[in-house]
């Protein structure tokens, strides 16, 4: 499907869905509290089907954090990517990892890296960073390391 | 960190038929973790019952690096990252770059960057025949596959400069011409490597031994393939189309022939034999171009300085593992404000745990092997 | 270091010859004997983290065989081995497995830092907060090779450095003074020195 069809596709299947058309890909906006139902719709809709879930991250604007899904179905061949807006104070979100299991390994590394909690996480512990690790998440704007980083 | 080998405490443990279960770290320091890979394993007798990766021993935080690295810059810290096909990782930055400013790529620069491109997965591929060989414990395809790389390090070496991390694309094409000597060394190549590829079906393909190891073993279905994430052979020996080239092509790939190899086996045998025949196919692709490079320039004039528009970039391209997509946030300024790999190993180890639960350990060790995991690439 | 390479002779067979009517006489010091021996028998540890690891694979091969020079057996565990060769980055997570495995190599027992990020970090060394700068933060090193990655000659190269230094017949220490970085000039003798 084109970005139209899926445009007017997903605007009766999640009202509450803001969009933005700049950009190669579809990009939805919804709300946390949208998140499984939408999630749920997108992937076991027959004329979706996006089961491919490529790339989950998170970017910290200094004053909100969003997360990121890209999601794509191999049976049509059309791409689009979620994104949610969370509170910068205290980040947390349900888990996707029961639809798609490749998230259960990025989450946590979203979760190490940015202090997003997952609810509901089958295992939600630290991933790359060393054992013990103490202090903020480092892939934040606003992390400091005056021991470890030399800066140029 | 270190998990100290333990026998789990279970009910009637001590009674003659109660084994407890044991917990032994296959540690960073192994020679069959192709890496630093720390995998803890969870035992009952041989028998695995639960592979808990441990990751991060080569993390050398470079997403956080590359947020202060111009965009001329941050292109080179990915040949570092999967090393192995270090021109393909080089070439999908190149990509967005180039997406994101509305650059145009000179022909002749694209079939260059292509011919790289295979040559380097050709030289991955025969790497993974050799060492894996060296895992399971066939010592002979190591030499074997060596000796063929290096002439593909030699032709790449007197091009690009260097022979193992070659930072030789730039967004707008690549950095220099080839060497006039590039086309004879190529056809030599090619001439002497279809003998070879025949030899090395003879050494391991044909061998009872090898594939007793890996009939049967690490089965991954075809819904669970796309639903961890796996890309690149692993998946399509399980019957899952993902190849990025015939996709969504990008340079010449839409104008050249080449097949897609999909097993639906989804064992371990079944990726070797989709790698065997990958092989043979990049070879094909380098025959039909090497004698129809196009003259021209290698290289659009760009400023010294690029500044990226305010926008998000996303380029996929397909190396020697997996699917690799770079993800450009960029606020208009000369550095990105947050850059993202995704690394095909990342989502391939992933499903380590699902294929191996139940088998023996020199069954995990023919998985990791098959696999073809390179660790950097999944720690970044 | 080619002006402190030394010729031939001092990698023959330490000793004199006495020539008597039935065979010969061979009289040598005992240190130098061991040395000799130790140095042609160096069995380096399997202990690769990143790119330089495929380099120190290609040295093993067949084009730059370093098993001419008594490196054949590389020994996983490193309770077997003699020489650690560093060949990658050490971010703070390896750290402590890196001197674990130090500890547990027997004396006399040798560290050679290959790539410029065993050396001092290498291209990681500005605005990253997991590598460790250098791997002679953690461990005595040796020999230093550069290289991004080093050529399999210049790992050669230093190998065979590093035999030589085992027989002259030197302390660790000494061996460490020999090869010891040189400290940046500053100020006045920067000034002098550009001249």
């Amino acid at each position: 499907m084109t970005k139209e069809e899926l445009k007017i596709k997903l605007t009766e299947l999640i009202p509450t869905a803001t969009f933005d058309e700049s950009g190669e890909w579809l990009n939805i906006v919804i709300t946390p509290g949208d998140l499984l139902t939408s999630v749920e719709i997108l992937r076991n809709k027959p004329e979706l089907n996006f089961d491919y879930l490529f790339c989950q991250t998170c970017i910290d604007w200094k004053t909100h954090l969003t997360m990121v899904y890209h999601l794509e179905s191999t049976t049509y061949r059309h791409q689009v990517v979620v994104k949610i807006q969370l509170d910068r104070n205290k980040p947390e979100i349900e888990t996707v990892s029961h639809i798609w299991r490749t998230a259960e390994f990025h989450e946590r590394e979203i979760y190490e890296l940015f202090g997003v909690n997952f609810l509901n996480h089958p295992d939600l512990r630290i991933l790359i960073l060393p054992d013990g690790w103490e202090g903020k998440n480092p892939l934040r704007k606003d992390f400091e390391d005056p021991v470890n980083m030399i800066k140029l | 960190m270190y998990r100290e080998t333990e026998i789990l405490k279970q009910p009637g443990l001590g009674t003659p038929d109660v084994f407890g279960d044991m917990v032994i770290n296959v540690g960073p320091q192994h020679p069959a973790t192709h890496g630093v890979l720390h995998l803890v394993i969870t035992l009952n007798g041989e028998t695995i019952k639960k592979v808990d990766p441990h990751l991060g021993y080569i993390h050398r935080s470079i997403e956080k690096m590359c947020e202060s690295l111009s965009f001329r810059q941050f292109i080179y810290v990915t040949s570092k990252m999967d090393y192995l096909s270090s021109h393909i990782n080089n070439h999908g930055c190149c990509l967005c770059v180039e997406k994101g400013m509305q650059i145009e790529v000179p022909p002749r620069a694209q079939v260059i960057r292509v011919m790289m491109d295979e040559l380097t997965r050709l030289a991955s591929h025969q790497l993974w025949w050799g060492a894996g060989a060296m895992d399971i414990g066939a010592l002979t395809p190591f030499f074997h596959a060596f000796r063929e790389r290096e002439m593909i390090n030699d032709i790449m070496e007197e091009s690009c400069g260097t022979r193992l991390t070659m930072n030789y694309m730039v967004p707008g094409g690549v950095m220099v011409d080839v060497h006039p000597n590039f086309q004879r060394r190529v056809k030599e190549f090619i001439a002497h490597f279809k003998k070879k590829i025949d030899e090395y079906d003879e050494l391991l393909t044909g061998n009872v031994i090898f594939q007793n190891r890996v009939k049967g073993v690490g089965y991954l279905s075809k819904e669970d393939a796309i639903s961890y994430g796996c890309t690149g052979p692993t998946a399509r020996g399980s019957g899952v189309s993902c190849d990025i080239r015939k996709l969504f092509p990008y340079e010449v790939y839409s104008k050249l022939q080449f097949d897609e190899i999909i097993e639906t086996g989804g064992d371990c045998w079944s990726r070797y034999l989709v790698r065997m025949k990958e092989m043979r196919q990049s070879l094909s692709i380098v025959e039909q171009l090497i004698d129809n490079i196009p003259e021209g320039d290698v290289q659009t004039k760009t400023k010294a300085v690029l500044k990226l528009p305010k926008g998000e970039y996303y380029s996929r391209v397909e190396t020697a593992r997996g699917e690799f997509g770079v993800y450009i946030v960029s606020e208009g300024g000369t550095t990105p404000y947050r850059i993202k790999f995704r690394s095909p190993g990342f989502s391939n180890l992933s499903a380590l745990d699902h294929m191996a639960r139940g088998g023996k350990i020199g069954d995990l060790v023919a998985i990791m092997a098959m696999i073809d995991l390179v660790i950097p690439d999944i720690d970044r | 270091m080619t002006d402190k390479f030394q010729s031939e002779s001092t990698l023959a067979f330490p000793g004199e010859v006495h020539q008597t009517p039935s065979g010969g006489v061979l009289v040598s010091k005992l240190d130098d004997v061991i040395n000799w021996a130790r140095s042609n028998s160096l069995w380096p540890l399997v202990f690769g983290t990143s790119c330089c690891a495929i380099e120190m694979m290609s040295t093993a091969a067949a084009k730059y065989d370093w098993s001419r020079f008594g490196f054949e057996v590389a020994r996983a565990t490193p309770r077997q081995a003699d020489v650690i060769i560093i060949a990658g980055t050490i971010v703070n997570k390896m750290a402590p497995v890196l001197k674990r495995l130090y500890d547990q190599m027997g004396d006399p027992k040798y560290v050679i830092a290959m790539g410029a990020c065993a050396t001092s970090g290498g291209p990681f060394f500005y605005n990253t907060y997991s590598v460790v700068k250098g791997a002679d933060h953690v461990i005595p090193v040796d020999v230093y090779v550069a290289g991004c990655p080093p050529r399999p000659e210049a790992l050669i190269n230093s190998l065979m450095l590093l035999q030589q230094k085992i027989k002259k017949g030197l302390t660790r220490e000494q061996i460490r003074e020999e090869s010891k970085l040189p400290t940046p000039l500053t100020g006045k003798e920067q000034e002098a020195f550009y001249k």
